[in-house]
């Protein structure tokens, strides 16, 4: 609501004004909507296209980096089975061309273990094991002749599959190595193993030939989820592979794996036909797709700020335009209104003139005829009961000069009328408007104090607005205190350039939220006795006059305008000036 | 001193004029433009009083046909009441200076008296 309070445009609270000509707040509410309509349509539009066309380019980039996960996958795959089997077909083959009494021959053995190694490479050690289960020959770093395998798992999976790969595992050299046994059937006895051991480095340089760029990894894992290979990301040989549980069921597809804070990871697993291997391929799509992301964020940014700017600009736009339009309203109507009333005031002075001109021939009658009476009765002294009609001439006498006085006062407003300038007294002007609320005051026993020093200037101004506007202060003032209040008007010059009026009364106050709005056309705290256009009069007066008013106001207190007019009018010349030497003189 | 009265008013006119008689002013008085405009050509008068407002020869024309038959008689008006415009065209035809009805006759003669310059109060 705060905030609210601090952007609503200045027309809003205007709803039910009698000056609403246009309903603003529609007028404003259209406004803002086609102007965003309009300018934020196409922008969306545009922006909903790019963010389209961009995540189609994403999902391809994507779809490639997975197609080329899938490819490695497959294809060391094959490299790696076939290394396998590679290996076991050499160990078969050396079962196969040699009987067990050759090889059980150390010298055979070492001379067929140089050659496979010779071959094939990889190869750490050869042994023989006899159909009872015991290392019958062995050539390599250990001496293990004479080892009884009966018992153990792997010698009793080759008795019964014919081929056995071990996990890969330390051993004594604390160096990763498995081991690929190989039975040989014989039908005079029982079926022999030959068994050897292959050192994991050959593996290693297999998988890390391949090209990973930039960031991806490709390593072994054995059922268990330990890491058969090392891997630059998920840690060296025979560490766990904590993945593991996120692959369940998605053997030789593409996973997406989170670990930690860093970006998921693309994970394609697939067994190694023959082995007890899973061969594992990574690859953080993150870097590849960071070009991608990054222009998206730009455009989110983008968009989201020059809608932010085009709102901004388009709410200050509609809302100038549509004040513009209120306060050209109000202040046509104003003057519409002012002119209607300063016809009205011309009708009534019109009026007034009129009357008095009737009223002031019969009186000027009287006024001879009684005089000439007197005239008559100052040449006959013996005349009968002389003092006694002299005395009612008198008194007829002083009523003609009321009734004069009254008509006189009425034409001195109407005869201003017409905008004159010419040099005024305060003191005599206060008091001919004082003339005419007097009796009211007088009335209602409200004092009015007038105090101007003597030295304060004459004013050129018209005569008759500057009465309009003590006029009008005075009636308000008038309004605002009971009776047996007081009312107290001073006039004060600053620097002989300006005279202060001020009209200060000890009334009933204007409210504070008032207070902004009385100089506004029809607004009125006195209900239906007001016609609310008075104060809006004379402001427009007091500045078409150069000069302004200050109120100041206090609930249950009083209140005091005071009106600063300039001593001197800005140059402005008046035609029909009268004769040089003609003289105007009012009796 | 002599002075010509000319008003609409017989009443008025002729009240005035006999109090000016009594106070040793010679006055007559005419109750239209156009007696008043006979009586100046027949003869000269210091000042002229003259409503502005007659039937007949208005005042306007009255004061031109003064002012062209004896530049040298002053005019005063005398009205009931006319807008300011109407006044300032008479001061600007040549009447020398305006009073608003009822007047007091002993002012008056003292204005004329003062050849037009003095203050009435």
């Amino acid at each position: 609501m705060g905030i609210w309070r601090k952007i609503k445009p200045p027309f809003w609270d205007r709803r039910d004004s009698e000056l609403e000509l246009l309903n603003y707040r529609r007028l404003w509410r259209t406004t803002l909507l086609s102007a965003i309509a309009v300018t934020l349509a196409p922008l969306v539009f545009l922006a909903g296209i790019n963010f389209y066309q961009f995540e189609e380019q994403y999902q391809l980039q994507r779809n490639e980096i997975t197609s080329h996960v899938q490819r490695l996958l497959a294809v060391n795959k094959v490299q790696l089975a076939n290394f396998l089997e590679e290996r076991r077909a050499a160990l078969t083959y050396v079962n196969l061309a040699n009987t067990f009494d050759q090889l059980s021959d150390r010298r055979h053995l070492a001379t067929v273990f140089r050659r496979l190694r010779q071959s094939f490479g990889g190869f750490v050690d050869l042994g023989l094991i006899d159909g009872r289960g015991i290392q019958h020959a062995y050539i390599g770093p250990y001496n293990l002749e004479g080892r009884d395998y009966k018992n153990q798992d792997w010698y009793k999976e080759v008795q019964i599959r014919g081929i056995y790969i071990s996990d890969v595992f330390l051993g004594h050299r604390n160096f990763p190595h498995f081991v690929i046994a190989v039975r040989h059937e014989r039908a005079d006895d029982q079926p022999y193993v030959l068994r050897a051991t292959i050192d994991t480095g050959k593996l290693n340089s297999l998988l890390s030939a391949t090209d990973l760029h930039p960031i991806g990894d490709i390593f072994l894992i054995n059922q268990q989820g330990v890491l058969q290979t090392p891997s630059t990301l998920f840690g060296g040989v025979l560490t766990s592979f904590k993945s593991m549980a996120q692959l369940a069921g998605q053997m030789g597809k593409v996973a997406e794996v989170k670990q930690g804070n860093s970006p998921p990871f693309l994970v394609a697993t697939a067994k190694v036909e023959g082995s007890p291997f899973l061969l594992v391929v990574v690859k953080q799509p993150a870097a590849l797709l960071q070009k991608w992301d990054l222009l998206r964020i730009n455009i989110i940014v983008m968009v989201g700020v020059s809608v932010a700017a085009i709102l901004v600009v388009i709410w200050w736009g509609s809302a100038t335009l549509v004040n513009r339009i209120y306060e050209a309203d109000l202040r046509r109507v104003a003057m519409l209104h002012e002119v209607e009333y300063t016809n009205k005031l011309a009708s009534i002075g019109r009026l007034a003139a009129g009357v008095a001109h009737e009223i002031n021939n019969p009186v000027a009658i009287i006024n001879e005829k009684v005089g000439l009476m007197g005239d008559i009765l100052g040449m006959n002294p013996d005349f009968p009961r002389r003092d006694k009609f002299m005395d009612q001439i008198r008194v007829i006498k002083d009523s003609v000069r009321r009734v004069s006085e009254i008509t006189h006062r009425l034409l001195g407003f109407a005869r201003h009328l017409p905008v004159k300038s010419e040099q005024i007294h305060l003191e005599p002007l206060i008091k001919e408007v004082l003339g005419f609320l007097g009796r009211e005051a007088d009335y209602r026993n409200i004092s009015i104090n007038v105090d101007i020093p003597p030295d304060v200037p004459t004013l050129e101004a018209d005569k008759g607005q500057i009465q309009q506007v003590l006029l009008n202060i005075l009636n308000n003032a008038l309004a605002a205190v009971e009776d047996g209040d007081r009312i107290d008007i001073s006039v004060a010059s600053r620097d002989n350039e300006q005279v202060a009026i001020t009209v200060t009364d000890n009334g009933i106050g204007i409210a504070s939220q008032d207070l902004q709005n009385i100089f506004e056309p029809f607004f009125s705290t006195k209900g239906e006795k007001g016609t609310g256009l008075g104060l809006s009069i004379t402001y427009g007066i007091v500045q078409k006059l150069g000069g302004h008013i200050d109120v100041t106001s206090q609930p249950g207190q009083g209140t005091s305008f005071i009106v600063y007019l300039p001593v001197k009018q800005r140059p402005r010349r008046l035609e029909g000036a009268s004769g040089d030497d003609a003289v105007r003189m009012e009796v | 001193m002599k002075v010509l009265l000319i008003d609409d008013e017989k009443e008025l006119v002729t009240t005035l004029s006999e109090r000016m008689e009594i106070r040793d002013i010679d006055s007559e008085w005419a109750t239209s433009g156009e007696q008043g405009l006979k009586m100046i050509q027949d003869q000269a008068y210091d000042w002229v009083v003259l409503d502005l407002k007659m039937p007949g020869l208005s005042g306007y024309e009255a004061i031109q046909a003064i002012k062209a038959a004896r530049p040298e008689a002053r005019i005063i008006l005398l009205t009931g009441h006319s807008a300011p415009e109407d006044l300032d065209r008479a001061l600007d035809m040549g009447a020398d200076l305006y009073l608003v009805k009822p007047v007091d006759i002993d002012d008056l003669i003292a204005l004329m008296q003062g050849g037009g310059k003095q203050e009435l109060s």
